[in-house]
């Protein structure tokens, strides 16, 4: 029995788990943007096991040739010094890292979920003429709210969108942070108080997949989920009519109803909106005679700034 | 890099141990001075909460509103003031005198008092037109800023009279000294933050 | 009616009989074990007669050995509540699943996950490495004491304060339900109205100044205190490591003390920095907490860095391979720690640029990172490597941290960040370099200087035990994370509603049931070594054939450290003395000049705790009149000006003819 064979054979076992994943919904999406993630991982790792790799060898071949008992191996107990060594020592992970770097440089800008996508899957652009859906999502205590101002609907725990057809997600909270994450989609983003987040992504399969909040908000957090559909698009128009038909209406009284904090909510579906209804919860005025955070500034500010209050522009907000 | 400094060639116990005893440096002024920097880092920290919350009113009072600068001026003259008059008790120190150390000490410690009640009362007057701490991010940001700077001059006036007391006790010892020394970088470190805070809540607060 | 009303709450605040916890059996459980425990330790130490000799020899002491032991025995301690934590939310997320809700309530389960984080962290972590500085770093540099004696066992106790009011909040009130970093808004008072928050900040802040104050006293310590002719470039590397976290906790514990001040405004007089109305702005917290929170993982590995450097140097026999790149490394290192920040939360939406920006500069950190492991490996190469159990943790280490590094550069590229993000992925990456990195080397270091510390060996058979159950454990812990995480698995949670990724989660709770038996093995080596002690003795002082100024003592050394200052000439000097043939003088001794032992310490500590614990329950009365007494404790102290007196000449010559009597029965 020897260390060495143990350590082995921990290390392999460690491996196949980690190669394993790769049918997992992380690594095989069915979204564009999550894929173009998921590739990003396998390449930054294969990267970092140029490195890696030797390095545990290395250590186990070490251990094993230079124990004590091995009278044979060199001993040299006063080498402490190669210049030549440290060069590589030092120049193999700095050029791992400026290959790293470099792409990390690229895939941020390129998969900035602020950017507008330019293509709707490999090899795919987006065609001339097709805009975005818009969803305004809110997060709440403990459920999600989606908003469609097209179609002039809105949903509690479901989730629809048609394939191959970009999605612009605006996302806001109305009390703690979460963070809005549809692992078959892309990637996830905060939702916050009073300001509004960004996400832009596409779905290039059919089916439902799950969506959850991925920051933990107090108590009822673990059951935050819903299902996110995604359908062809004559079905998206079914499911809005759906919509339309059976649900109720989100007048502002029902929607400080929905506000209060609550668990496990089933779907529910709204066939009419109050108007301006996510504005005002973006600017915290659904309560009359609340003044709106956009309009809290002085007529002063007002002319230079007519893009809602400085918060809700959050864009900029670290850049500075 | 192996075996450097030259060792005698034949070398004995003594050559790897200090025969006298060995005195090692006082650390305390190296001390209370990354106390100060330490310290340094809070304001820096409530600098930055004030810097993105400078905007922040919330519909409230804005600091160019209510800003009385003549009022805070006269009290940053007060402060700069007492730094000069420890400069004086610092100086009586080193020539040995007692007596002048502790009455320079006293004007500082008086002078200190003064900018703290020009604080307070202008922290009445704000509150009486409404600008609370709670009235919006900008003014929590403003209380707490001005007020640690504040809370550090209370402070330093406590300590100041303990040191009074200790120096009628024992006179200008060694540790005494040492004290006078590290309480009066702690004075003028807390002059130096307040220019900060003059220029960019006042000034700059009055500007925008 | 009203004003007995009016009085008691003034007096208890918001404490009640109901704030107390008995209609938990759980809970109830714990308190009935920790009094009846309680109840024999205090009874056996009156019985035995022992509370004079460990008042008047640990708690008053100022000696830094005594300190850095009890330091040690606080995280180990702490070590046991933070594992129980562990293993009880395993056990529930090994059972929650579909109808199932698992044994927990949420506002209980969520209490456990935050109170794990914040006591493995600030009471587990921190006290074994402030423990481990506290003991080796002044004889590494050949001194007496530390700078500030006194303020070092003030800063041990309100550390043990801290701990204290994090362990009381179990049974009276609750803790916080808010993850580690307690994020506002949750935290506000609007969403975490009750108590478990104020204990969170409370704790955080009396332990926070404890440690402020030892990052400054050993900077001072290593910077004004080293022996003769210990240039910088001479210093050991553990003792330059500890010069690093030093001066990183003294530049990062401030913005914790600013940003918990902030969050106690808003709750306490209902200010507004981090609230969602009135312009507060919640994303500030996060910034600030971070700036603080990234330096802190680098205060807790930097050290270790250094215990590994000497484990493996003595152990293959060999100088150190690299000593100027390894302190160069460590010097980027504590540099870049505080570039890096904001990779905590790339996902909060700020743009491309400031995310690639901190996801590049937290992929430099590798760099160095990475020659450390090339520096221990080419001292590995060539040597003469006995596989004692320290050597063990640190080929376990070596292994198991490139791991962990490649996973967290893995979530420093942004957008692999944003699917991985608060994953079970992250917390195996963090617990990888945590348990692999800390807390191997913490355990190496328990070993490689435990003789020095009670004058007799570790022994090996249950050292192996253990470390083969920490590292077997840990990977079947925590490899299913990872796997959990690419399934999009989200961290804190208390229910899934999956069936088929039960499995995993039930390997994990193997894993932990596997590390927790390694714990067990730790505690019977314990018992055990003390038990074999007379086998186990080290008489020589230097039991590894070691390389440092430690290893030239008694073991354990002498309440003064040196009977005579070393002079230094190598960065492995006790090396080079023992090469040299060096022989200890048996005359020629001085009288030494020693600080004195003092109560102010735990006076300060315990009036602060009591501060806190008044403050947590809005006991406004009992708040005014602690900190008063605070205030006049500090002052009192300072007209205090005999804190020293010199252990006589005879008494230097009878301990250092003792030790060398010893030491040349068993070397003859």
């Amino acid at each position: 029995m020897s260390i060495h064979r143990t350590l082995r054979n921990i290390f392999f076992t460690a491996i196949i788990v980690l190669l394993s994943g790769c049918d997992t919904v992380v690594m095989s999406p069915s979204g564009d943007i999550a894929a173009q993630q998921a590739n990003l991982i396998v390449w930054a790792t294969i990267l970092m096991l140029i490195v890696v790799v030797p390095v545990i060898a290395l250590t186990l071949l070490f251990a094993w040739r230079y124990r004590s008992s091995n009278k044979d191996a060199t001993y040299s107990p006063d080498w402490d010094h190669s210049t030549s060594l440290e060069l590589v020592i030092w120049a193999a992970p700095l050029a791992i890292i400026i290959a790293l770097g470099a792409l990390t440089w690229v895939s941020t800008h390129q998969l900035d979920p602020y950017r507008p996508l330019d293509r709707i899957s490999e090899g795919k652009p987006v065609p001339e003429g097709v805009e975005p859906l818009i969803v305004e999502v809110v997060a709440m205590d403990w459920k999600w709210l989606f908003f469609y101002p097209e179609q002039g609907i809105a949903v509690v725990n479901q989730l629809a969108a048609p394939v191959d057809r970009p999605i612009k997600f605006k996302i806001t909270s109305t009390t703690m942070m979460n963070s809005f994450y549809i692992p078959a989609l892309a990637g996830q983003i905060y939702a916050m108080g009073g300001m509004e987040t960004q996400l832009h992504a596409v779905i290039n399969e059919v089916g439902s997949y799950d969506g959850f909040s991925a920051n933990y908000s107090g108590e009822g957090f673990s059951h935050m989920r819903f299902k996110f559909l995604g359908m062809r698009e004559e079905n998206f128009d079914e499911w809005v009519a759906k919509v339309k038909a059976e649900g109720d209406e989100l007048s502002r009284p029902v929607y400080k109803v929905l506000e209060q904090p609550s668990e496990k909510n089933p779907v529910h579906y709204y066939s009419s909106v109050a108007p301006e209804l996510y504005d005002a919860i973006l600017n915290r005025c659904v309560d009359a005679g609340s003044v709106c955070m956009k309009d809290w500034m002085s007529p002063h500010h007002k002319n230079h700034d007519s893009s809602a209050n400085p918060k809700a522009r959050h864009e900029g907000h670290h850049e500075l | 890099m192996s075996h450097s400094t030259a060792l005698p060639a034949a070398p004995d116990s003594f050559d790897f141990l200090v025969r006298e005893e060995h005195h090692v440096a006082n650390g305390t002024l190296l001390g209370f001075w990354l106390y100060l920097m330490s310290d340094c880092l809070i304001f820096a920290a409530l600098f930055a909460t004030y810097s993105v919350l400078s905007q922040s009113y919330a519909g409230g009072p804005t600091g160019a509103e209510l800003f009385d600068l003549p009022l805070v001026a006269l009290n940053t003259s007060f402060l700069l003031f007492s730094s000069i008059t420890y400069g004086f008790a610092m100086l009586q120190m080193q020539q040995g005198k007692l007596k002048g150390t502790m009455i320079w000490l006293a004007i500082t410690g008086i002078f200190g008092a003064a900018f703290l009640g020009l604080e307070l009362f202008e922290f009445y007057h704000l509150i009486h037109e409404g600008a609370t701490p709670q009235r919006s991010a900008y003014w929590s940001a403003f209380f707490t800023l001005v007020g640690t700077h504040g809370l550090h001059v209370t402070f330093g006036i406590i300590w100041l009279i303990t040191l009074l007391v200790q120096l009628r006790k024992h006179g200008l010892t060694v540790p005494n000294r040492r004290r006078l020394f590290c309480l009066s970088m702690f004075w003028h470190f807390l002059d130096v933050v307040w220019i900060g805070v003059f220029t960019i809540v006042y000034l700059m607060g009055s500007m925008s | 009616m009203s004003e007995q009303f009016e009085l008691s709450k003034l007096i208890f605040g918001r404490l009640s009989w109901e704030s107390i916890p008995l209609h938990d059996p759980i809970l109830l459980a714990t308190f009935i074990v920790v009094v009846i425990g309680g109840g024999a330790l205090v009874g056996a130490l009156t019985y035995y007669k022992v509370w004079g000799y460990l008042w008047r020899e640990w708690i008053t002491s100022i000696d830094h050995k005594r300190i850095g032991v009890m330091y040690m025995i606080l995280g180990i301690v702490m070590l046991l509540r933070g594992f129980a934590d562990a293993i009880m939310m395993r056990i529930h997320q090994a059972m929650a699943f579909g109808d199932a809700t698992g044994y927990l309530p949420p506002h209980h389960y969520d209490q456990i996950f935050t109170a794990h984080g914040v006591i493995m962290i600030f009471f587990v972590a921190m006290p074994f490495v402030v423990g481990l500085m506290n003991y080796i770093v002044p004889l590494q540099i050949g001194a007496r004491d530390v700078a500030f004696p006194f303020l070092n066992n003030l800063s041990f106790w309100m550390t043990a304060a801290g701990a204290g009011l994090v362990m009381a909040s179990l049974f009276i009130g609750e803790f916080a339900k808010s993850g580690w970093l307690a994020y506002p808004p949750l935290t506000g008072i609007l969403q975490s109205p009750g108590v478990g928050v104020d204990y969170y900040i409370w704790s955080l802040q009396i332990a926070g100044v404890g440690t402020l104050l030892s990052g400054i006293n050993f900077v001072v310590t290593i910077v004004k205190m080293r022996a003769p002719g210990m240039t910088m470039m001479k210093m050991p590397v553990f003792v330059w490591t500890a010069l690093c976290t030093n001066i990183l906790i003294v530049a990062a514990f401030p913005v914790l003390t600013a940003v918990m001040t902030l969050l106690s405004l808003d709750r306490y007089l209902g200010m507004n920095f981090f609230t969602n109305d009135l312009g507060g702005n919640a994303m500030m917290y996060v910034n600030l907490i971070w700036i603080w929170g990234h330096p802190e993982v680098y205060i807790l590995i930097l050290p270790i860095f250094g215990v590994f450097s000497e484990i493996v140097s003595t152990y293959s026999g060999k100088r150190l391979f690299g000593y100027s790149s390894m302190v160069y490394a460590t010097l980027v290192i504590t540099i870049l720690s505080y570039l890096v920040w904001l990779h905590h939360f790339f996902t909060m939406g700020s743009g491309a640029t400031v995310n690639s920006f901190f996801g590049i500069t937290t992929m430099i950190i590798s760099i160095p990172t990475g020659a450390k492991i090339f520096n221990w490996l080419f001292t590995m190469y060539r040597g003469r490597i006995v596989f004692d159990v320290p050597m063990l943790w640190t080929v376990g280490f070596m292994i198991t941290f490139v791991v962990g590094g490649m996973t967290g550069v893995l979530l420093a590229v942004p957008p692999a960040d944003f699917v991985l993000h608060n994953s079970l992925f992250l917390i195996a990456h963090f617990h990888n370099v945590i348990i692999g990195g800390v807390v191997f080397g913490t355990f190496a270091a328990i070993t490689y200087w435990y003789p020095k510390v009670t004058g007799y060996k570790l022994d090996p058979f249950w050292g192996k035990a253990s470390f083969w159950c920490w590292f077997i454990g840990f990977y079947l812990a925590f490899m299913p994370l990872y796997l959990l995480g690419f399934m999009g698995v989200t961290r804190r949670m208390s229910h899934f509603d999956d069936p088929s990724i039960q499995i995993w989660f039930q390997i994990a709770l193997g894993g932990a049931v596997l590390i927790g038996i390694g714990i067990a093995c730790f505690l019977i080596q314990l018992y055990v070594s003390y038990k074999k002690r007379d086998s186990l003795r080290d008489e020589t002082g230097d039991p590894w054939n070691g390389r440092t100024l430690e290893w030239s003592t008694s073991s354990p050394p002498p309440q003064y450290n040196f009977a005579f200052t070393p002079r230094v000439y190598d960065n492995d000097a006790w090396w080079q003395m023992k090469a040299n043939g060096f022989v200890r003088p048996s005359t020629g001794f001085m009288p030494i000049h020693m600080p004195k032992n003092t109560a102010a310490g735990i006076v300060v500590a315990g009036i602060s705790a009591v501060f806190g614990f008044a403050m947590i329950w809005h006991m406004w009365l009992l708040g005014g009149l602690s900190f008063a007494a605070l205030l006049i404790a500090i002052i009192v102290h300072t007209f205090n000006y005999k804190r020293d007196y010199y252990i006589p000449v005879e008494e230097v010559e009878k301990v250092e003819a003792e030790f060398e009597a010893k030491r040349n029965e068993v070397l003859a």
